[in-house]
C-alpha cells in the first residue's frame, strides 16, 4: 500500500539553481526505502519537500487515507541538531511540546523513546556530555518520540566513525522491524545502503532526477554476517555500477 | 586558590611596593603623587564623604545597566520578529552608539531638568548598544536544523521565540551584559563630570573634581580606587552570572575536564 506519492515534482531555487527535475517516487508503507546519490544531486531537498519544509516548483506530493497528520513524521538531519541548553530528555519531548502534550505524558514518552534508542539512564545529561553516537541516538529517538508514519533521514550516520555507524545501523534495522514505520533514507554511502533497505533509488545530479532503481533482496533480521557476504558484495558492485553510471550521465 | 588567582596578586602587591617605595625614595610630595598608604588611609579617613558618592554613581550605573537590560533586550526581540523595524531604527541605534557620550551630555543635561535622571539616561545611552547587537546576533544564531523542526511540528513564530531564539541567544546577551556593565560605570562618570562642570552632581567623578580644585590629590586616587573596584566587582558578578546560567551547556562556561 502506498503511503506517499512523489509526482513530477520539479524544484528550482530562487537563485534559479534546478535543484529537481521531474521526479516520481512511491514510498510503500512499511519498506525501508534509500536514496542513493552524488553530493549535490537533490536528495536532501527531496527529503524537504516530501516532509513540507519546501514546496515543489512544479508537480505534488501526497499521502495515502486521511492525508498528513502533524504527528505522522519524523526527521532526522544530518548533525544531530539537539538544543545544547536543554537534557536529552527535554530535547526528545520537544516535538510532543510543541504538538501541546502535557507535560507528564511528554516526559514518560521521551523517556521510553530514550529508551528505545538504549539511552536508559541518560534522561538528564545536556547534550555536550554525550558521544557523537549518543547524541544521534537522542536525535533518532525525538524523531520516533510522535510514533510517526513516515521516517525521514538525511544521511543521519554521516559523520561518525564506522563502528558506531554500523552500530547503529543495526540498531535502526532493529527499530525499524519493531515500529513498522516508514524509513526513507538518504546516503551517499552504496554501502549503507544496501545494508539498510529492501530498496534503493539511485539519482543523477545536475539536475536531480531519479536515474534507476533497484531492489535489495536478501530477507531480515540483516545482522553483522551480511556486511561480510558475497551476496552482500554483489549488490553493494550492482549499486555502485548504477551509481557510476548516474554520474557519467549527470 | 590556585596559580590563576594568585600570580595577578603577588604582581599587584609587588607594583604597589614598588610604587610606595618610589615615592618616599624620590622624595615625591603628596599633591604630585601620594603613595598607596596614604590613598588608603586617606579613603579611610574621608570616607564618610566617599561613600555617599559611591551610592550615587553606583545607583545610576546600575539603574542604566538596567534599563540598558530591558530597552536593549526588548528592541532586540522586536527587530528579529520584524526586519522592518530592524531596518528602520537600527541605524539610529548605531548613531547614537557613536556619537561621544561627552558631546551630547550637555546637551542632555540641559533638555532634562531632574539631573539624575539626565545622568541615567547619558550612562544607558553608552551601556544599550552591546546589549541591543549582541541579543540580535544571538537570535539569529540559531540552528537552521533546529528551525525546521520547529517548523515540522507546527510551531509559531511566539513558541519560536519562547522555547528556541531567547535560549539560543542567551550566551550572546550575557557577553553584551559584560561589556555593558563596564559601559554603564564609564557612562554614568563621564555624565557625572559635564554636569559636575556646572557644580550639581555628588557623584564619584563629582569627589574627583573636587579634590582637584582643592588639590586634595590623595582623596582624588582615592576616589579613583573606588570607581575601579565598583567596576572590577561589576564585571565579577555578571561573569559568575555568565557561569551560573551556561555552565552546564555553553562551551564558553564549560570546565575542561582531564
Amino acid at each position: 500500500m502506498r503511503l506517499v506519492g512523489v509526482h513530477g515534482v520539479s524544484k528550482v531555487f530562487a537563485n534559479g539553481v534546478k535543484a529537481l527535475a521531474d521526479i516520481s517516487l512511491d514510498v510503500q508503507s512499511g519498506e525501508f526505502l534509500s536514496v542513493l546519490g552524488p553530493s549535490g544531486c537533490g536528495k536532501s531537498t527531496l527529503l524537504r519537500l516530501i516532509a513540507g519544509l519546501a514546496e515543489p516548483t512544479a508537480g505534488t506530493i501526497d499521502w495515502a487515507d486521511e492525508g498528513r497528520r502533524g504527528t505522522d513524521l519524523g526527521f532526522v538531519f544530518q548533525e544531530p541538531t539537539l538544543m545544547p541548553w536543554t537534557t536529552a530528555l527535554k530535547n526528545v519531548g520537544l516535538p510532543l511540546k510543541l504538538r501541546g502534550v502535557a507535560r507528564g505524558e511528554r516526559e514518560a514518552r521521551a523517556a521510553q523513546a530514550l529508551d528505545q534508542v538504549g539511552l536508559k539512564g541518560f534522561e538528564r545529561a545536556f547534550p555536550r556530555e554525550l558521544s557523537g553516537g549518543m547524541k544521534m541516538r537522542v536525535s533518532l529517538a525525538r524523531a520516533l518520540v510522535v510514533e510517526p508514519r513516515l521516517l525521514l533521514m538525511d544521511e543521519p550516520f554521516a559523520a561518525l566513525d564506522e563502528i558506531t555507524r554500523h552500530k547503529l545501523n543495526d540498531d535502526l534495522l532493529e527499530l525499524w522491524r519493531r515500529t513498522g514505520v516508514t524509513v526513507v533514507f538518504v546516503t551517499h554511502s552504496v554501502f549503507e545502503s544496501v545494508f539498510l533497505s529492501q530498496r534503493i533509488v539511485v539519482m543523477a545530479a545536475r539536475p536531480g532526477r531519479v536515474s534507476t532503481e533497484l531492489a535489495i533482496a536478501e530477507p531480515y533480521p540483516r545482522r553483522a554476517g551480511f556486511r561480510t557476504s558475497a551476496e552482500y558484495a554483489a549488490q553493494c558492485r550492482e549499486a555502485s555500477q548504477h551509481l557510476a553510471k548516474a554520474m557519467v550521465t549527470a | 586558590m590556585t596559580a590563576k588567582a594568585i600570580a595577578p596578586i603577588v604582581l599587584g602587591l609587588l607594583m604597589l611596593a614598588l610604587w610606595e617605595a618610589g615615592v618616599r625614595l624620590a622624595g615625591i610630595p603628596p599633591y604630585i603623587l601620594p603613595g598607596p598608604i596614604l590613598v588608603a588611609e586617606t579613603l579611610v579617613k574621608d570616607w564618610g564623604t566617599l561613600a555617599p558618592s559611591l551610592l550615587v554613581t553606583l545607583t545610576i550605573t546600575l539603574e542604566a545597566l538596567a534599563a540598558a537590560v530591558v530597552i536593549g533586550g526588548v528592541l532586540a526581540v522586536l527587530f528579529s520578529l520584524s526586519r522592518w523595524l530592524e531596518l528602520s531604527l537600527f541605524p539610529y541605534a548605531v548613531i547614537l552608539q557613536v556619537t561621544p557620550i561627552v558631546a551630547i551630555a550637555p546637551l542632555i543635561i540641559v533638555w532634562v531638568n531632574d539631573v539624575d535622571l539626565s545622568l541615567l539616561i547619558c550612562a544607558w545611552l553608552v551601556a544599550f548598544f552591546p546589549i541591543l547587537s549582541n541579543t540580535i546576533l544571538g537570535l539569529r544564531s540559531v540552528d537552521p536544523g533546529l528551525l525546521d523542526l520547529f517548523q515540522l511540528y507546527g510551531a509559531g513564530r511566539w513558541r519560536t521565540l519562547v522555547d528556541l531564539r531567547l535560549p539560543a541567544a542567551l550566551p550572546y546577551f550575557l557577553g553584551g551584559l559584560r561589556i555593558s556593565g563596564g559601559l554603564a560605570l564609564i557612562g554614568a562618570v563621564v555624565a557625572e563630570f559635564v554636569a559636575g562642570t556646572g557644580g550639581n552632581a555628588s557623584g564619584l567623578a563629582w569627589r574627583i573634581l573636587e579634590s582637584s580644585y582643592q588639590l586634595q590629590i590623595p582623596r582624588m586616587f582615592a576616589a579613583l580606587v573606588l570607581i575601579s573596584a565598583t567596576g572590577i566587582a561589576i564585571f565579577l558578578v555578571l561573569s559568575l552570572l555568565n557561569h551560573l546560567l551556561l555552565r552546564r551547556w555553553h562551551e564558553s562556561a564549560v570546565t575542561p575536564e582531564g
